[in-house]
């Protein structure tokens, strides 16, 4: 594989492998993305590549293993092109049906196809089904289409071109672009990123680091995995283009250790672009040399903040110290160091490639672009999802999202990660963006949103994420480390029904102490699930306290489970199945269950195929 | 139960891929080790902290910060529940304590014989699934208490055979 | 750098790059902490040095010790969110160290007599606050015997491996800097007991007194290069048996 020497030279190996791949050739795209895996799509993989060998179709039709398409839900997907049909569900069973059906006479195997589960219509093509058509995907676009492990798939949709087009440019030019364009950090805060980078270039120094956060620690969000798994050079095209902006010639990946793949995809990445000539020195004849290297979390939430990172990066506890002096005055090793998230580096190559006044038109006034959410939890479609900013939450929870499964009723959906907040069915309309979700007790964080039902308590979720963010924190702060454990404490006094309204009063002062006076925004944002719920759930945590019940019946200690006699046949699944042996009763017969044994582990109500099962 | 003595040479291998006095390659540095021997004996971490050229105080100040790091020998099989958002709300802290009744020992700890260790982990980005174990690096989505039971059972009956 | 700004209305001085906390003292306001020490760098753990700070149209409230001066912006140091919030961290941290009557008096002065809150679930080491001045005074003398240990609501003092150890002269300066006097130190004729060890004492040749132990004079000599001598008698003594000595000369 030979280098690249410059910009021309890569033009025409664009060139090249578009003619020896042209776009109106055949492929099926299987999806090779964490969930897709484990759904079986690397058995699918092989059993495709088995098939089309004996059918003597490896000639007419590419296979290849790409990134994730999004639609986790309805994993394994397999993607056909040129015309874009999706099958979804796919098992390695339905091969030979699809290679007789599908590759040899054109016919679409019906019952592969997506059907939406409301209107029961089939979508032939994967942008006309709803979770996609609402969507707009840029960082995303090429996720379903490319091998992530071929750099020159990605080259031939383009790639490096927008790295050709930033040397040309220069450096300062890049940084006016960047800036116009008001991209702003993808990770949680929403920094613009021009500002921080100006601030790095401008900060005098011999050496420069740039740095991709690649530590996504919130639980629920994959979006920053879905990227570099399914599209690492659109991620580090972005950072040389960066480093080339801000005159850094070392550069790191913090990814957290959870994400094996992504780890490898990148390490086959960074050696293709080295012998490229994209990577190293001289980078494609322009003098500029940047290298990177990769460095795994230790598993640690707190090193998504950018100081405990750095520290962690230095092989040090991840303990964030107080900022200023901000990293991209002082940093890794005490240099200008430019910190930005996989996603936020994943945008750059598209600013720079069609310009900031395209980026501008996409989004909000105070917003610009696409964000990616990861939409999880009580929702028909979960998946990936990348939409304009300004979205309404709506429409991502309900044409998107497609709903809440089993006819149940909405009740929140979290936004922003762990330190978000918890919004209500009335606070649906707002704008999902940046400024809009923080004025409402939320926030954009890096893009975890969580829907949430009738059957989810909202107290037990407060106690959850304070549950995870004092396991989390650094410990360095009074407010933060005991301030949390206290607040855990509290909590399960309530969801046991030992609260009273004192517990909430107390509750509510130790949450503004310990946002008010922590260090880092862990600390400072730990509060808002248990801020929010009380604004928008207060009745939930007095129903707990006044009348010890948990509404959405979660809360073991304010629960029983009974037997409904007249639904029950005595079939005796349940009374095998309990591990007490808590439940009695004659075959065909009623069965009850002794409430001094049961420990209301729901077994028995998983179990039961009759709903005999109540819960009170 | 003791731990077994440790392999010196593996440990000096592992450090040999690594440049000698560079505190930043700390944490992969024991990840690498970590590889190489399932958890991070005394040892291992002495020569580490020799290596790097950084007070054994510090190593091990680092080493327990990070969830990821095992100082106790692990178990020949690990099962780990996911216990992240969308899990959580699907029902993974049943999973939890199914688990932990079946064994008879809390999440962290490993079974005296050694077969077994349970860990939890704090989302592996695969919500889709929830919610999710892993058992010895398998996926194991749309996991249910009752289902979660028969597969510890399985393995405790392979123990007895 | 000269950076000028005002503390409670009154104008004050500080170099560039100074903490707030350490110049705030220095001008005679009070500010109560439990961490800072000013040998040692500034961490900001125990939040009891709150002040609110304005400053270019921003208005925050923030820890004085690791807060570096700001050209121009207004300090107050007593608001009634500085009282409300100090009383709520004392009355955390009045749960991990009910034994420390510093702490207590402190925490009195802001009103709070008991906590609402119950012992914590980890805390090896009673009426520790984890302030971690006796992990930075260990490693400031070079010595990187202590180290915290785990994190979040697990964290703790510890030493390496859990075990005693080699680093650990037996200076006792942990237990001189701590705050609340909670790492147990013990004198006797056998040497001085702390962190699991006990360390012979070199005893003063003249009066018998404890001078350091033996691992702490033998690290001093190989820093210093001083004879061991120099070390055989207690402060006092080397002080009068050099008055002596200079004595015998003139006269």
């Amino acid at each position: 594989m030979a280098r690249i020497g410059n910009a021309k030279q890569l033009a025409e190996y664009r060139k090249q492998v578009k003619a020896s791949k042209p776009e109106s050739r055949k492929a099926i795209a299987v999806c090779a993305g964490t969930g897709c895996k484990a759904f079986g799509s690397f058995e699918l993989f092989e059993a495709f590549r088995e098939a089309l060998a004996r059918h003597e179709l490896d000639r007419q039709w590419d296979l290849r293993a790409t990134g994730c398409h999004g639609f986790c839900e309805r994993g394994p997907l397999v993607l056909f092109f040129p015309d874009g049909m999706l099958y979804q569900r796919v098992k390695s069973s339905d091969v030979d049906e699809i290679v007789q059906t599908t590759l040899k006479q054109g016919k679409v195997v019906d019952r592969l196809l997506y059907t939406d589960p409301q209107s029961g219509d089939a979508y032939i093509k994967e942008r006309d089904i709803p979770f996609y058509k609402h969507q707009r995907r840029l960082v995303l676009e090429q996720n379903g289409q490319i091998d992530p492990c071929s750099i020159d798939d990605y080259i031939a949709l383009g790639g490096y071109s927008a790295l050709a087009k930033a040397l040309a440019m220069g450096p300062h030019r890049v940084l006016d672009e960047v800036e116009r364009a008001h991209l702003r950090g993808r990770g949680g805060a929403g920094f613009p990123a021009g500002r921080k980078w100006k601030t790095c270039r401008g900060t005098e120094s011999d050496k420069r680091y740039i740095i991709c956060n690649a530590d996504e620690g919130d639980p629920g969000a994959f979006m920053d995995r879905s990227v570099l798994e399914g599209n690492p050079h659109s991620v580090l095209e972005g950072m040389i283009i960066g480093a080339f902006a801000i005159g850094a010639d070392e550069g790191w990946v913090y990814v957290r250790q959870e994400y094996p793949l992504a780890i490898e995809r990148l390490e086959l990445a960074l050696e293709a672009a080295r012998a490229k000539g994209l990577l190293g020195e001289d980078i494609l004849g322009s003098g500029f040399a940047f290298d990177v290297h990769i460095n795994r979390g230790g598993g640690a939430f707190v090193c998504g903040e950018e100081s405990a990172l750095i520290a962690s990066l230095e092989g040090r506890r991840g303990v964030p110290r107080r900022r200023p002096p901000y990293p991209a005055v002082a940093g890794l090793h005490g240099k200008p160091t430019n910190i930005n998230n996989v996603e936020t580096w994943a945008n750059v190559p598209l600013i720079v490639g069609k310009g900031a006044d395209w980026f501008r038109s996409i989004g909000t006034e105070g917003s610009k672009g696409t964000k990616i959410f990861s939409l999880v939890g009580k929702v028909n479609n979960t998946g990936l999802v990348e939409v304009p900013m300004g979205m309404p939450l709506r429409q991502i929870v309900e044409d998107i999202g497609g709903g809440i499964p089993g006819g149940k009723r909405f009740k929140a959906v979290q936004t922003g990660g762990p330190s978000g907040g918890c919004l209500p069915a009335d606070k649906l309309d707002v704008a999902v963006d940046f400024d809009s979700l923080t004025a409402e007790g939320s926030m954009m964080g890096s893009g975890g949103m969580i829907v949430m039902d009738e059957d989810t308590c909202m107290v037990d979720v407060a106690r959850y994420f304070v549950g995870f963010l004092k396991f989390e924190s650094c410990g360095n702060c009074t407010s933060c480390r005991d301030g949390l454990e206290r607040m855990h404490e509290l909590l399960t006094d309530i969801t046991e029904g030992r609260g009273t309204d004192e517990t909430i009063a107390l509750l509510e002062d130790l949450a503004a102490t310990v946002k008010a006076t922590s260090l880092c925004a862990l600390g400072t944002t730990a509060v808002n699930p248990v801020q929010s719920t009380l604004k928008y759930f207060r009745d939930e945590y007095e129903a707990h306290v006044r009348d010890k019940r948990c509404p959405a019946r979660v809360c073991k200690a304010l629960i029983s489970y009974t037997i409904d006699n007249d639904a029950c046949t005595g079939c005796t699944l349940c009374a095998k199945r309990c591990p007490q042996d808590a439940i009695s009763g004659q075959k065909k017969g009623p069965h009850t269950i002794d409430q001094d044994k049961c420990i209301k582990c729901g077994i028995c109500r998983d179990v039961c195929t009759y709903d005999a099962v109540r819960v009170e | 139960m003791s731990a077994p003595p440790v392999d010196i040479g593996r440990v000096d291998r592992v450090l040999a891929r690594h440049p000698a006095g560079v505190q930043g390659e700390l944490i992969n540095v024991l990840h690498d080790l970590q590889a190489e021997l399932r958890y991070l004996p005394r040892q291992a971490l002495e020569r580490a902290a020799s290596h790097l050229g950084v007070p054994e105080a510090h190593l091990f100040g680092v080493a327990t910060f990070y969830e990821g790091f095992h100082l106790e020998p692990r178990g020949e099989h690990i099962c780990t529940v996911c216990m992240g958002t969308a899990c959580h709300v699907r029902g993974a802290p049943r999973l939890v304590e199914q688990a932990e009744r079946d064994l008879g020992i809390r999440a962290g700890q490993t079974t005296p014989d050694m077969r077994l260790t349970l860990e939890t982990v704090n989302c592996v980005g695969a919500c889709a699934l929830g919610p999710l174990v892993i058992f010895d690096g398998k996926y194991h989505g749309n996991m249910t208490p009752d289902r979660l039971g028969r597969l510890i059972g399985k393995l405790a009956k392979k123990g007895s055979e | 750098m000269e950076r000028r700004f005002k503390i409670n209305d009154i104008d004050v001085k500080a170099r560039a790059g100074e903490h707030l906390l350490d110049v705030a003292r220095r001008y005679g306001f009070e500010i109560p902490s439990l961490c800072h020490h000013e040998a040692l760098p500034p961490i900001g753990a125990c939040r009891i040095c709150l002040v609110e700070v304005a400053w270019g149209g921003r208005r925050e409230l923030c820890t004085s010790c690791n807060f570096e001066v700001i050209e121009g912006m207004q300090v107050t140091t007593d608001t009634p969110a500085v009282q409300h919030h100090r009383a709520m961290n004392l009355e955390l941290l009045l749960a991990r160290a009910p034994g420390s009557a510093r702490l207590r008096e402190l925490a009195a002065q802001y009103g709070v007599r008991r906590t609402r809150f119950g012992p914590p679930a980890t805390s090896p080491l009673p009426n520790c606050i984890l302030c971690e001045l006796c992990v930075r005074a260990c490693e400031q003398l070079g010595n990187h015997a202590l180290t915290m240990v785990g994190r979040g609501d697990k964290k703790r003092i510890g030493l390496a491996f859990n075990s005693p150890s080699e680093q650990c002269t037996g200076c006792a300066s942990c237990a001189s800097v701590c705050p609340t006097e909670c790492i147990p130190v013990k004198d006797t004729a056998a040497g001085r007991t702390i962190w699991g060890q006990t360390h012979p004492l070199v005893l003063c040749k003249v009066c018998g007194a404890p001078v350091m132990t033996e691992r702490q004079r033998a690290k001093a000599i190989a820093k210093k290069g001083l004879p061991e001598e120099y070390y055989d008698f207690c402060e006092s003594c080397k002080q009068s048996t050099a008055s002596k000595r200079f004595a015998s000369i003139v006269w």
